[in-house]
């Protein structure tokens, strides 16, 4: 990576979009590695018969990960993240590819710190995960 | 409103669990950046542990005979509620200093708050926690606030 010149940047610039699919490997892995034994991240029977979702349910922290890298990956050597908030508004499912991205909302080149709103959407274009984040340039 | 939380419930408020030792080790941390598809050499070599690492870090290890049939446990620092159903409300994060392998991290939960709200579907009850992760010798490394909503 390099560093982000802060006096570049402008409210309003996009931060790059990525595409995430998961599948039953990748998921399985990310719920081996944080200890979730939920069966509604593997056990497809279960998840449709028992807890009545219409397929393998996609974490949602791991969509808050995913927002995460939105920001970290975008912010520069130089950057620290400091703040991260986020709320899953709406299940995603096994299938699906979701796009996350995000927005900057606000610079303040005194204090070094740039806000940004970022989001994960579903196919439809929908917003199922939104959130913000502020990142602080020394 | 007012009704759903009794004083037996209101007690908890400002509780706290006892603290959580944590010792960060490289191969925990490769092992969720390949999960989450990280792309910085930091996290993908163990260098550094990527902000959601402690969501997992801090999950609790019980016995085997201690999951139910869903698979997971029951969170048993929660008041007794007349709503039962537990849905993940957000999160709020504040980060003072990254995390990496060798540190010793202890971790505090307690309960912060608890509000009654009108949802369009009836009563429902955010139950806020409040996060506290420092250091071995004290240092601050993350606050976080999380909500669980009850309906």
């Amino acid at each position: 990576m390099s560093n982000i010149d802060i006096a570049a940047l402008s409210v309003g610039d996009a931060l790059p979009e990525r595409q995430h699919t998961a599948n039953n490997v990748s998921l399985f892995l990310y719920n081996a590695a944080i200890w979730n034994p939920h069966r509604i991240h593997y056990d497809e029977t279960y998840t449709t018969q028992v807890e009545k979702h219409p397929g393998v349910v996609i974490d949602g922290p791991l969509q808050g990960d995913w927002l995460n890298q939105v920001v970290v990956n975008w912010m520069g050597d130089n950057g620290a993240l400091a703040k991260f908030n986020y709320s899953n508004r709406r299940a995603s499912y096994l299938g699906e590819t979701l796009t996350s991205g995000g927005v900057i909302t606000a610079i303040d080149t005194a204090a070094g710190t740039v806000d940004m709103e970022i989001f994960i959407k579903n196919e439809n274009g929908d917003v199922i995960t939104p959130g913000t984040a502020q990142v602080r340039y020394a | 409103m007012g009704e759903l939380i009794d004083d037996a419930a209101r007690a908890w408020i400002g509780r706290s669990q006892d603290p959580q030792r944590i010792e960060i080790n490289r191969s925990d941390i490769i092992k969720y950046s390949i999960a989450t598809e990280q792309r910085l050499e930091k996290y993908l070599l163990g260098d550094e542990a990527p902000a959601m690492f402690m969501f997992g870090a801090l999950r609790p290890l019980v016995p085997m005979e201690e999951l139910g049939p869903d698979g997971i446990t029951v969170d048993k620092f929660i008041p007794e509620l007349p709503l039962k159903r537990v849905m993940a409300g957000g999160t709020e994060m504040t980060f003072h200093r990254t995390i990496h392998p060798g540190d010793v991290l202890i971790a505090t939960r307690s309960l912060s708050e608890m509000v009654e709200k009108q949802g369009s579907t009836g009563p429902l009850i955010f139950v806020s926690y409040n996060l506290v992760v420092k250091t071995e010798g004290g240092d601050m490394v993350m606050e976080e606030k999380q909500t669980r909503i009850l309906r």
